[in-house]
């Protein structure tokens, strides 16, 4: 209940932000460009763009819910036009009006044709239609919102520098959206035919044995024997790596893990100013070796959901448990704390504080992780990848509570350290780390002792499917 | 083995389930029926300590369950696909399985190979992964996975249900080698009154909670307990 709260705040605040955004846009514009009109155009094939990234990432289309309506009386075409329809109202279109029409109605206040602005309104929301299309012609392939991120960053960094300006191309097409009178004519066409083709694909793939199957990808036997030295360990940790690469939703762990080591350069680079600085910077080198332990800890054990009743009636001793996925999260650290070697770039200082950041995640924050898992009692389907941010019910006050320690302690502590000396920043980080670490056996009883208190809620938590 | 006192599992006020005394001995083989609602998977749960009693206690080897892990080493239960682990291929869940109780692979190739009749060429080898077997098949996958690692105490709940006939005949005839070996108990529950009789030395009949039948398999137990079902 909370959390649906939690939810419409969301979605009041983007619409609240897109909202503001339409009215002062052309304001703020003003400082820049004699025309705001032609900057949005300028921008807008970023704007579309983004959008396909993030309905990749996000937008759930509802296919499943056809099923029933096969055997009704009901003409299939019928069918298709209601899924299609309903995937229309959808937020991730709704919220695109919040700032198109008070940024048309403000390009009208100011003089600019009124029949034209709104052809070009129409058009642009057309677009905003096809990249709904788009979006569901699409579902299906994996992994595909990386290939749009690439586009859409590498478009950036070669406008950045100078290499390519695809605006040049781009920003007239949309700027003859509201010059011409009949170029509207084009979203409007592409939107027609992306609706036919869409019709087309889903009326060929509505059979049980078709589209509506689900996909079954060929499977293959891994061993992993050279973890077998790891003892009962290494029987976990095989496990924990085939959670991790054959399902969707860990594998969107994954690459977001990967996106974190990025993180530190908005901090490292000294390229924003309220960022420059020391405190800032842990906290950022936090993140950077931490993704994977926050993406993935955070929601331990709920990724075993599935098969909790498994776990908790098998020969596995809790301790053994919550031991393996403490590995699993250090093992995750130590990597990125590898990977993040590129922060040598930046100077030794840079990559120490990574590796500050990095003891004490293994040391305290990996502790701390786990220990709100334990009030994380959402069951994740693992099946389904577009949870990875949808997961409303995730929220939990004890796990809010618990990033005081996980991050603001380091920053205090890093300050302190530099007070005394410039040496001592490092070392006050990782001693914390290291005393965690000395008194891991301690932090897994106590961890322990509260799985146990919550063993019976999060198993009938986890039985309550959506 | 068993030992049940005052148990009792109430949810808000409603009492679903109430066993004063039950004590199942090693070795028995035990069948469970009732109709929905009777509080056999209940029963079940409470045996391994998935949900906690309102009342009384549950003791496996004199172990009490909801005190000690000590009882997990020598017991393995499939009570529904809770007990699969869906992003495994069969063959890797059996492997599984088999280091947590401390088995070598050898054995459990030697186990796959001795129910390769039961598995009627639809599970090994066949690059699917659990979650894309049909029920009936996974069924069968969490049945032969808790004869690993030779534990004395094995649960099953509604093991008949979802198989064909063919695999029927069979898993009767794997529960009934179980049950001559006096060292296993086992515990099975059914809405099938004739394939609990033909497997059970023991039949308790349970209704809204209570235990109301406590027969030891005879020739008339069939026609005793349709009389009871038959209202």
């Amino acid at each position: 209940m909370v959390l649906k709260i939690f939810m419409i705040l969301a979605a009041v605040y983007f619409i609240g932000i897109f909202l503001v955004m339409g009215f002062l846009a052309y304001d703020i514009m003003l400082d820049f460009t004699r025309d705001p009109l032609v900057l949005v155009c300028k921008l807008s094939i970023y704007y579309l763009l983004g959008d396909l990234v993030i309905r990749q990432l996000m937008q759930k289309i509802p296919v499943i819910n056809i099923r029933p309506l096969l055997t009704l009386p009901v003409k299939r075409s019928t069918v298709v036009n209601f899924a299609l329809g309903k995937t229309f109202v959808s937020f991730f279109n709704i919220i695109h009006a919040f700032f198109f029409i008070p940024f048309s109605i403000v390009l009208i206040k100011h003089g600019y044709g009124g029949l034209s602005v709104l052809l070009w309104l129409l058009s642009m929301w057309l677009l905003v239609y096809c990249n709904n299309l788009l979006n569901i012609l699409l579902t299906n392939k994996d992994s595909l919102f990386i290939v749009f991120l690439i586009v859409l960053a590498g478009l950036g960094a070669m406008q950045y520098y100078g290499v390519f300006d695809i605006t040049v191309l781009t920003g007239p097409f949309f700027h003859k959206l509201y010059t011409t009178g009949y170029m509207f004519a084009l979203p409007l066409a592409l939107f027609v035919l992306l609706y036919i083709v869409t019709h087309r694909f889903f009326l060929n793939a509505m059979y049980l044995d078709t589209g509506l199957k689900g996909k079954h990808e060929e499977a293959r036997t891994q061993n992993f024997t050279w973890l077998n030295r790891f003892g009962l360990m290494g029987t976990f940790l095989k496990n924990d790596l085939k959670l991790l690469t054959r399902n969707k939703r860990t594998k969107s762990v994954l690459i977001m893990s990967f996106m974190f080591l990025f993180y530190g350069l908005l901090f490292m680079t000294g390229g924003i100013d309220v960022y420059d600085n020391p405190h800032m910077k842990m906290f950022g080198s936090i993140f950077v070796t931490g993704g994977f332990m926050f993406t993935f800890g955070q929601f331990v054990p709920s990724w075993d959901s599935a098969y909790y009743p498994l776990m908790m009636s098998q020969n596995i001793k809790y301790r053994d448990y919550i031991a393996s996925k403490w590995w699993l999260v250090v093992v995750g650290v130590s990597i990125s704390a590898i990977l993040a070697s590129f922060y040598l770039y930046f100077g030794v200082e840079t990559y120490l504080i990574v590796l500050a950041g990095a003891v004490y995640n293994i040391g305290m924050n990996s502790h701390l992780v786990l220990l709100g898992g334990a009030f994380v009692k959402t069951p994740i389907d693992l099946t389904s990848g577009k949870q990875a941010f949808g997961d409303k019910k995730a929220f939990n006050i004890q796990g809010f509570l618990l990033t005081l320690p996980k991050l603001v302690l380091p920053m205090v502590l890093f300050v302190c350290g530099n007070l005394i000396g410039p040496q001592y920043g490092y070392i006050f980080v990782a001693v914390a780390g290291l005393l965690g670490f000395a008194f891991r056996n301690y932090m897994f009883t106590v961890i322990e002792r509260l799985y146990k208190t919550q063993k019976y809620n999060t198993i009938a938590a986890y039985k309550q499917k959506n | 083995m068993i030992q049940i006192n005052n148990l009792r599992k109430t949810y808000n006020g409603t009492t679903v389930l109430n066993i004063g005394h039950l004590q199942i001995k090693q070795g028995e083989s035990f069948g469970l029926v009732g109709n929905n609602g009777a509080g056999k998977t209940t029963l079940f749960s409470l045996l391994l300590d998935l949900i906690e009693p309102s009342n009384g206690e549950v003791k496996l080897k004199d172990i009490q369950v909801n005190k000690s892990e000590g009882w997990k080493p020598f017991t393995a239960a499939f009570l529904d696909e809770s007990f699969l682990i869906g992003y495994l291929t069969p063959e890797e869940y059996f492997y599984f399985i088999g280091e947590l109780r401390g088995q070598n692979k050898a054995t459990i190739d030697a186990l796959m190979a001795k129910h390769t009749d039961f598995f009627n060429d639809e599970i090994l080898g066949k690059k699917k992964y659990l979650r894309d077997l049909s029920k009936g098949n996974q069924k069968k996958v969490g049945i032969i996975a808790t004869l690993i690692g030779n534990p004395e105490l094995i649960i099953l709940d509604e093991p008949f249900a979802n198989l064909d006939p063919t695999t029927q005949f069979r898993l009767k005839k794997i529960i009934r080698e179980l049950a001559d070996d006096k060292n296993v108990t086992v515990l099975v529950s059914s809405h099938d009154l004739a394939h609990t009789i033909e497997v059970s030395d023991r039949i308790v009949a349970m209704h809204k909670g209570e235990v109301v039948k406590d027969l030891h398999t005879s020739a008339e137990t069939l026609k005793e307990l349709e009389e009871f079902f038959a209202v």
